[in-house]
């Protein structure tokens, strides 16, 4: 194998690992999808408690 | 990321990840470990990756991104299919007839990429009897191949005797409608999820098996795929052949992408999501397929081995590999079982743009899609095996559909995205919740370097490819009968469309929607 060809080969996997690697690595350390929050009754604003005590 | 929703309305994907394996699972397949190093041996070894990895940054990434964008934006103005989407983004009526070529591209190609998904069960069962380990005449394996296949006549695999492949493809078939069948989330993304690892595990043991073979001869094995011939530069079929590959290795102008990507949430991040599927699938192709195929086959058949197409590598070559290697029969099995695995991610993402245009195009509920798709799918694969003699129909198929027609579909949507759509509209949405910055320029590519490049490699694949297809065409016979069913099924979505589209007017779902 010629001196070209490990140079090539070398940069070509070595590219394409650091980008995969470095993609996966921010994929999997973004934080959590926050679920949702379910909302009880006593979190719906009806809009009428504004004078209430 | 999104969550599944429970109440039966639109589906989502439940997860980052799984949107990504879902895509890199679309775009890995057979022409990751077979195509792309037969045309690197061809095309001047290591020289070739300049010009592919140019195309990956001009073509490649950027219709990545602009197919993830322009599917998130119709998918949240409640649109998941081509035709859909397509109206969403160019406000006329005749922009939803477009979305029948990214119906018709995935529902062709599935009715061929199916069968030689059954072919890769079939040599991976055969390896696991045995039956394929059939000594060093390289013969053999070509005259198996033509049997399994039915390659030496028409209708060979009706007759009773020859009928296995027949038996593996209802098998094969069965297995993708299921997993269509139960959805996005449990469907595809789940068997994404496990069989993304499970093909990275299979790869690793065969590259080290083949990287342990003898320090010599590996490192001859690498020298034929990755020493350069730079000579070969100055040939406009290398630049041709490379951003080929990149093209249908990414899967972009297949219609898969903009279907997926409208499953995600408004500000769900396509840009990261985006770059990863495509990094994910270059990894499968340069890091695996371009350290295993080649030097396997160059270590135990030589220069012969540069020589063959992606079939002739797949299916004798290799096989021929196996059966003298050290444990070939483990590995054999490993290797076809790991292109099966390969080959159903992507067949199943051939299947879900086209239910989801039954669905929201003619009001049809899951299984009355799964159903219609099933008939017609069953029908075109029916016509494929049939017309098995030479491969003639999967061949026109390919051409026609699998290569042409890619190429059309994705220079509509590079027009559409940066003509009509807008790249400054493109630009905003593209970072919608993105978790990485694309820089501007790669907006002004998308606009003005990516449709003329994508024109210069059609017109070179026309003047280069396409005389031998035309003149057969004039000779009647499979090829003509294979361009026919073609253009059958395009009026059929045609007419598909059109009553979607009265449908959709009738409900209103496009008054509310943003200018």
């Amino acid at each position: 194998m010629e001196t070209a060809g490990w140079t090539i080969m070398l940069i070509s996997v070595g590219s394409v690992l650091t980008l995969v690697s470095y993609c996966l690595y921010r994929v999997l350390n973004l934080p959590p999808v926050e679920m949702e929050d379910i909302k009880g009754p006593l979190e719906i604003d009806t809009g009428d408690t504004i004078d209430a005590d | 990321m999104s969550k599944t929703n429970q109440s039966g309305g639109r589906e989502q994907w439940a997860s980052r990840i799984g949107v990504i394996l879902a895509v890199a699972g679309s775009a890995v397949g057979l022409g990751n470990f077979l195509r792309f190093p037969g045309q690197v041996a061809q095309h001047g070894g290591g020289a070739f990756m300049l010009p592919y990895f140019i195309s990956l940054l001009v073509l490649g990434i950027p219709l990545c991104w602009a197919e993830w964008t322009m599917g998130r934006y119709g998918g949240t103005r409640g649109f998941n299919s081509a035709p859909g989407i397509f109206q969403v983004l160019w406000r006329n009526p005749i922009a939803k007839y477009f979305g029948s070529i990214a119906l018709l591209v995935p529902l062709v190609i599935y009715m061929y990429y199916v069968v030689l998904e059954a072919w890769c069960l079939g040599y991976a069962l055969n390896y696991l009897t045995g039956d394929l380990m059939l000594g060093e005449n390289s013969s053999e394996y070509e005259t198996f191949f033509g049997n399994f296949v039915g390659a030496g006549k028409d209708g060979a695999l009706f007759e009773s005797g020859s009928s296995q492949l027949l038996g593996l493809l209802l098998i094969t078939f069965v297995l993708n409608f299921t997993l269509i069948y139960r959805g996005v989330t449990k469907g595809i993304e789940s068997f994404c999820k496990i069989a993304m690892p499970v093909m990275v595990l299979c790869a690793l043991c065969v590259l080290v098996r083949v990287l342990t073979l003898g320090t010599d001869k590996v490192v001859a094995g690498l020298g034929a795929m990755w020493n350069p011939d730079p000579e070969l530069l100055m040939d406009p079929k290398t630049w041709l052949a490379a951003s080929g590959q990149i093209f249908f290795s990414l899967s972009v102008g297949f219609g898969i992408v903009i279907n997926y990507a409208s499953y995600l949430r408004k500000t769900d991040d396509v840009a990261l999501s985006g770059l990863t599927a495509s990094s994910l699938n270059e990894f499968f192709e340069v890091c695996l397929g371009g350290l295993i195929t080649l030097p396997a086959a160059f270590i135990f058949l030589g220069v012969a081995a540069t020589t063959k197409g992606t079939f002739g590598l797949g299916f004798t070559a290799l096989p021929n590999v196996f059966a003298v290697m050290p444990g070939g029969q483990f590995f054999g099995f490993l290797w076809f079982f790991m292109l099966f695995i390969a080959a159903i991610t992507s067949s199943l993402s051939m299947l879900q743009p086209v239910i989801a245009f039954f669905e929201e195009g003619l009001g049809l509920k899951r299984h009355a899609s799964a159903t219609l798709l099933g008939l017609l799918s069953a029908f075109g694969c029916g016509f494929v095996i049939y017309f098995s003699k030479d491969s003639l129909a999967l061949d026109t198929f390919d051409f026609w559909v699998g290569t042409m027609l890619i190429f059309i579909l994705a220079m509509i949507q590079a027009i559409i995205y940066g003509w009509i759509f807008g790249i400054k509209r493109g630009h905003e949405e593209l970072h919608r919740g993105a978790n990485i910055r694309v820089p501007w320029f790669v907006q002004l590519m998308l606009k003005y370097v990516t449709p003329a490049y994508l024109l210069v490699i059609f017109i070179g694949i026309c003047t280069t490819q396409s005389k031998n297809y035309i003149d057969t065409l004039s000779e009647g016979g499979v090829p003509l009968f294979s361009v026919l069913f073609i253009g059958t099924i395009l009026l059929f979505l045609i007419l598909l469309i059109r009553i979607a589209g009265i449908r959709w007017e009738a409900e209103g779902r496009f008054k509310d929607l943003d200018p």
